[in-house]
């Protein structure tokens, strides 16, 4: 693995009664970048990370921080922080000597103390705030006290559960910008866990998705978000159609996928299909086009008619719903920034189509009894 | 009760057609002034008939001095002899420091008892251990304390098992000793100290103590840093409580104590019902208060806790 890689997970595997949480895991988070770990809840990641910080042992295998096996250390002894999900600043300290606790700890000298943590505080633009108590601060103060309160310690790895879960809209969005330029400023290896696809992908350099206690992907947002490898993938990052459906003969790259209600479109193929599969296909709304009358479709791309369900209007990311004219079948389109379809009106009869070569087709997943 | 009930009934009555109105019309500011008063008249009442004036009476009472039959004047004497006679204020002294000592064990048994309650086993196995610690206050005081005797006795259990081991040659008498005395002052309080501790512990949060462990705290920085802090209100009122209650108890001390035990309320009881001199038991009486407002005070300085903020909490 790589020489530079400031956490090494090796098959590490967690059970918990006959329930496997994390099964035979391995990844590695390079230094000084941003890895996040995406997944819906009851996937495994809070096991995960509640390993990394060393609150709960593996059942086996092996967790490596800072080249050093993590190994029977207690989490009082790892170079590791973790900001967690409800913050826990502690309330019965000012802000200063929540910064300072772990200085503290390690029997660092008050003065001393006091000079890092108010340094510190400067740093995340929290200057002079060191005698506040913590019930005073907003949401989004807490947390840069919370984080501060970390990477004064200065850890190899600090792990971040969910921390702006608690959040509302306006300052999540806030304060994913804050958290990557931070994380830039500070150079520190951070391991993210969310369920929040919008922040993983804005956030972080590597994104391992994780369903069921492992990884179904691990890459740049951009490969997740263009290159999907699984349909769940496909299906837990960005918007999607998803179209299931029987494959029919094999063309190049790409195959043609008939619903059982006879809907056909064609996609590119991922994995091993032959005719006859059972297949499950992924549009994403922004690449389709959308048109009032046929011949304004983009040539050489096979279009398909539709009527209009719902106009989802939401800024930037609007879209329409609609339906495909004969199947019935919902399909989700954004609409274009142009202002073009601001007068579409419920049940009006349009055109659509897609570029089959940036559609993805998979193998449909054998029925799963699917886990709440 | 009654008379509560009664009370509540008409307040009930009373601000029903206010509650019922409809539109803007506000039920007016009177009626829910005379509903309040009517909702605490019980406990003013109590207050003033039980607790008020008793205490006015007996300081009346302190404050004079018999000269001859049916003839008293206003004096200080009462609490003269309390400084003059060594044995009033030795006894004294005695009971505050056993009292203190008592509280002090108390807490130190309570609070692990506590935090496996409201910490490891929570949930049903929580409420069980917590039914299990409140089993024997359905019992007597006085039979608790009696089983105590039966245990500690010289033809009791316990002695009669130390022979048998060969840790002693013949039985001893386990009672009318200090220790005795302590071990029946902590039986009788543990609950009033368990029930402000569990629900103070219970009130924290778990992430707070994993924060710090994360932080690079260990066990003991964990507990004085933040377990200690945040339980703080409720350590302190159940010390309160339980200081108050080994302060003025009577039964405790004088049955596992017997005449050794020179307990302060034992000083009163004499004064009043053997000696019938209900003025030197009034004055001792308002020592003794007197006494418990003191350290309680200084207590509450000493920790740096206010007494409102301790209340409230718990």
């Amino acid at each position: 693995m790589n020489a530079a890689a400031d956490l090494v997970a090796d098959a590490v595997v967690k059970r918990f009664d006959d329930h496997v949480a994390v099964d035979s895991l391995s990844f590695s988070v390079a230094r000084g970048s941003f890895f996040s770990i995406l997944g819906p809840s009851g996937c495994g990641k809070t096991t995960l990370l509640r390993m990394i910080a060393g609150f709960i042992a593996p059942d086996g295998g092996e967790i490596a921080i800072g080249g050093a096996s993590m190994r029977g250390i207690a989490p009082n002894r790892r170079p590791v922080n973790m900001v967690f999900q409800q913050l826990a600043l502690f309330p019965m300290m000012t802000v200063g000597e929540n910064v300072a606790f772990g200085l503290a700890r390690r029997g660092m000298p008050r003065g001393e103390r006091r000079r890092r943590s108010e340094a510190m505080l400067e740093r995340v633009g929290l200057g002079g705030a060191a005698h506040k108590r913590v019930d005073e601060l907003s949401g989004g103060q807490r947390q840069r006290v919370a984080i501060a309160r970390s990477l004064v310690l200065e850890p190899t790895l600090l792990l971040l559960d969910e921390p702006l879960g608690a959040l509302d809209l306006k300052l999540r969005e806030h304060m994913k910008i804050e958290l990557k330029q931070l994380q830039a400023a500070f150079g520190t290896t951070f391991v993210y866990i969310t369920h929040d696809q919008s922040e993983a992908l804005v956030l972080s350099d590597h994104v391992g998705v994780m369903n069921r206690g492992r990884f179904e992907q691990l890459g740049t947002p951009q490969d997740l978000y263009y290159r999907p490898q699984t349909p769940f993938v496909a299906g837990f990052v960005g918007a999607n159609n998803r179209i299931e459906g029987i494959a029919a003969r094999p063309d190049g790259a790409l195959i043609e996928v008939t619903t059982p209600d006879g809907w056909m479109i064609r996609a590119r193929r991922e994995g091993s299909i032959g005719a006859g599969d059972a297949v499950e296909a992924f549009v994403r709304p922004e690449i389709a086009t959308l048109a009032r009358r046929e011949p304004d479709l983009p040539h050489g791309q096979p279009p398909h008619a539709g009527e209009v369900q719902s106009v989802l209007f939401d800024g930037a990311n609007s879209a329409v719903l609609l339906v495909e004219a004969r199947t019935r079948r919902e399909f989700r389109i954004a609409l274009p920034q142009t202002g073009q379809f601001a007068d579409l009106k419920p049940q009006e009869r349009v055109w659509f189509c897609f570029d089959p070569g940036r559609a993805t087709c998979f193998p449909a997943r054998q029925a799963q009894g699917r886990r709440g | 009760m009654a008379d509560a009930a009664a009370t509540e009934h008409a307040a009930t009555e009373h601000a029903a057609p206010g509650l019922a109105a409809p539109g803007p019309v506000a039920p007016s500011r009177w009626s829910g002034r005379i509903a309040l008063w009517l909702l605490l008249a019980p406990a003013l009442l109590w207050l003033l008939a039980l607790i008020v004036l008793p205490h006015v009476e007996l300081a009346l009472l302190s404050f004079r001095e018999r000269v001859g039959p049916r003839q008293y004047v206003a004096s200080l004497a009462q609490y003269r002899t309390f400084f003059d006679e060594p044995l009033y204020w030795h006894v004294f002294i005695r009971t505050a420091w056993m009292s203190i000592l008592s509280t002090l064990l108390t807490l130190l048994l309570a609070f692990p008892t506590a935090w496996v309650i409201a910490k490891i086993a929570r949930g049903r196995a929580g409420a069980l251990l917590f039914a299990v610690c409140l089993i024997p206050f359905w019992v007597s005081e006085t039979v608790r304390t009696l089983g105590w005797i039966i245990l500690l006795r010289e033809s009791g259990v316990l002695p009669a098992l130390l022979v048998k081991l060969g840790i002693t040659a013949v039985p001893v008498e386990l009672l009318y000793r200090d220790a005795t005395i302590l071990v029946g002052l902590v039986y009788t309080s543990m609950l009033f100290m368990l029930v402000p501790l569990v629900s103070s512990l219970e009130s924290l949060d778990d992430s707070l103590i994993e924060a710090a462990y994360d932080l690079g705290a260990g066990g003991f920085a964990i507990l004085r840093t933040i377990v200690i802090p945040h339980a703080a209100p409720g350590i302190t009122a159940g010390c309160i409580i339980v200081f108050m209650l080994t302060l003025g108890n009577y039964l405790t001390p004088t049955l596992l104590g017997g005449k050794n035990s020179a307990w302060f309320t034992e000083q009163i009881y004499t004064q009043f019902i053997t000696r019938f001199n209900w003025e030197q038991g009034a004055a001792l009486g308002f020592l003794l208060l007197a006494l418990s407002t003191g350290l309680v005070v200084s207590g509450l300085r000493l920790t740096g806790q206010r007494f409102g903020d301790v209340m409230r909490r718990t």
